[in-house]
């Protein structure tokens, strides 16, 4: 066990044998070599986000005909400090009438529901925080402690914006963690687990976006709204409630839900690669080439991780910054009466084809072309839809009368 | 005391404190909070047993659900109209009594059982305890009946919601 091939674990050993030394019991020994763990990964995710603060601000520009941050370093890559330095020497103000204790638990219930992802984040194969054979099921709990602490936030406020923010945002999560359970029910009967570095895994030799595209598109979808990113951004809707649920944050527990926020829509581009695009993996049997086994490093996984993740967050930005906002009723029809049974028809077809096909050599082929067909009869269905909707629309449209000019 | 113990009693005290304030804050939200936490609490319990899915789903369905508690608790009270009389009737001392001797006859009940006092024997290693539930779920000698009852009975409420709210509109 040398540094380059498992470092964490290298660490961590050698921490627990320098505390033994100092006389502690093994156990004891284990659990601050936890702790330790627990506060670098942590740090690790908030160094994350403070790049990323740097990383949106420069893509929005991009996609707006701007240049972004400039000024602070090269390509204005130290803005994110200057940033951090404002919001910190910000007046902290809390509302006349707000309930103090909830109000500040919001910002850092908010911020921990995304940290406590992180924990089961396999950045590579022996870099993780743990392989718990429940993974896919952590990370929707996780999400419920998100929409918890925007109605805590909303309601603590006092105000009235931020209560109908807080309205929206529960009533989106509520409804779009539907297809979204779904979604993740895919991978899981793919790889046949729910642990995350097990579905990883499982991609060594095929991503799982060839096996079922459609479950790519339902969980990017359903992400979005589950991260209240435009299209979904009816919790903050500016032109309507002025900022939503944290219209009355300022300084840094505004800057605790901002950076929630970025870290998020990070972590689910990272689930986006770990379900999907193969994880720190996925080199279709590349590795197993002796020609090509520096694949296999830890630090080669963390930066093909990072970057898939990063791809992922920027399809998520691409999305933001290119589509308007959605009414809400429409959001919530959109969810019930198309995403949801979608969602349900592909996990029982995935789940069919998966045992039939799973012998025969035309597994692969089978699934994608399945997805492919459901897709097809979704659009007929679709486009037959809209016509018969259109023609009512212009049956009953009033005639279009000549004004004479005189 | 082992770790687990720390964190153990650290845990109960938790619960125990929060389903306390559930029923005794005269707020309507924090009292959701508070059970909030205290379901929380059940959960790490659930997690210190090695009942990894049985916390998740425990924090999925309860907290998930407490937030449409909390709207409802938002939606229904007002600040200023807080219910200002007293919390209690005058038969809370036949309540306390009943209380007390139901928790001393389950307490008596269970130090009488022989697997009261033993350690619980370590998970033997190598066993996905999810596959063992899920197994256990659908196989006939174990629990397929009573969860096929269960899905059916969930399935019966749905419909009966759905054919409130659509006959609510004629």
């Amino acid at each position: 066990m040398t540094f380059w091939n498992d470092p964490i674990n290298l660490i961590a050993g050698w921490l627990r044998d320098v505390f033994m030394g100092w006389g502690m019991t093994a156990g004891l020994a284990n659990v601050i070599t936890s702790l330790i763990g627990i506060i670098v990964m942590i740090l690790f995710a908030m160094l994350i986000a403070i790049a990323l603060v740097w990383v949106e601000r420069k893509v929005v520009a991009r996609f707006q005909d701007r240049l972004g941050p400039n000024r602070i370093g090269p390509f204005g890559i130290f803005q994110p400090f200057a940033d951090i330095v404002k919001l910190i020497i910000k007046e902290d103000i809390t509302p006349a009438g707000a309930d103090k204790v909830v109000f500040n638990m919001a910002p850092v219930i908010s911020l921990a529901s995304v940290i406590l992802i992180w924990a089961i984040v396999p950045l590579a194969s022996k870099i993780y925080g743990v392989d718990i054979n429940v993974g896919v099921l952590y990370l929707v709990a996780v999400g419920s402690f998100g929409t918890l602490s925007v109605i805590m936030a909303g309601w603590a406020s006092n105000n009235k914006y931020a209560l109908i923010g807080a309205f929206r945002m529960v009533a989106t999560m509520i409804s779009y963690e539907i297809p979204m359970v779904v979604a993740l029910m895919i991978p899981t009967i793919i790889a046949g687990t729910m642990s995350v570095k097990g579905i990883t895994e499982a991609q060594s030799n095929l991503w799982f976006v060839i096996l079922s595209p459609l479950g790519l598109l339902l969980f990017m979808i359903s992400a979005i709204a589950e991260l209240g990113r435009s299209p979904f951004d009816l919790n903050e809707a500016e032109s309507e409630i002025v900022a939503g649920f944290h219209i009355e944050y300022s300084g840094m527990k505004f800057g605790l839900f901002y950076a929630g926020e970025l870290l998020h829509a990070f972590t689910f581009g990272g689930f986006m690669a770990v379900l999907f695009f193969g994880g720190y993996g996925g080199f279709f049997g590349l590795e197993k080439l002796s020609a090509f086994t520096w694949l296999s490093n830890p630090f080669i996984e963390l930066v093909v991780f990072l970057v898939k993740a990063l791809i992922g967050y920027w399809i998520i930005m691409w999305v933001k910054y290119s589509m308007p906002r959605i009414r809400i009723d429409h959001m919530l029809t959109f969810n019930w009466k198309f995403l949801t049974p979608l969602a349900f028809v592909l996990l029982m077809m995935t789940a069919l084809f998966d045992k039939l096909l799973a012998p025969t050599q035309f597994y692969v082929v089978g699934m994608f072309l399945s997805n492919v067909v459901l897709a097809w009869i979704v659009i007929e269905i679709l486009r037959r839809y809209s016509k018969r909707e259109r023609v009512e629309h212009e049956k009953n449209a009033e005639p279009v009368i000549q004004v004479a000019h005189h | 005391m082992t770790p687990d113990q720390i964190i153990f009693l650290l845990c109960a005290a938790l619960i125990v404190s929060s389903a306390l304030m559930v029923v005794t804050t005269r707020n309507l939200v924090h009292a959701a909070l508070w059970l909030v936490a205290a379901l929380f609490g059940v959960a790490i319990l659930y997690g210190l047993l090695q009942a990894g899915f049985l916390a998740l789903v425990q924090v999925v369905v309860y907290i998930g659900a407490i937030a449409i508690l909390f709207i409802f608790a938002v939606m229904l009270t007002r600040r200023e109209k807080r219910d200002k009389g007293p919390q209690i009737n005058q038969n809370w001392m036949i309540s306390a009594l009943l209380a007390f001797l139901t928790f001393g006859g389950l307490t008596y009940i269970l130090s009488s059982w022989d697997g009261f006092s033993k350690t619980a024997n370590a998970l033997p290693t190598g066993v996905d305890t999810l596959m063992v539930l899920g197994k256990a779920l659908v196989s006939p000698d174990a629990y397929v009946l009573p969860f096929e009852v269960a899905s059916i009975l969930l399935l019966a409420a749905l419909v009966g919601a759905v054919f409130i709210a659509s006959s609510s509109k004629e």
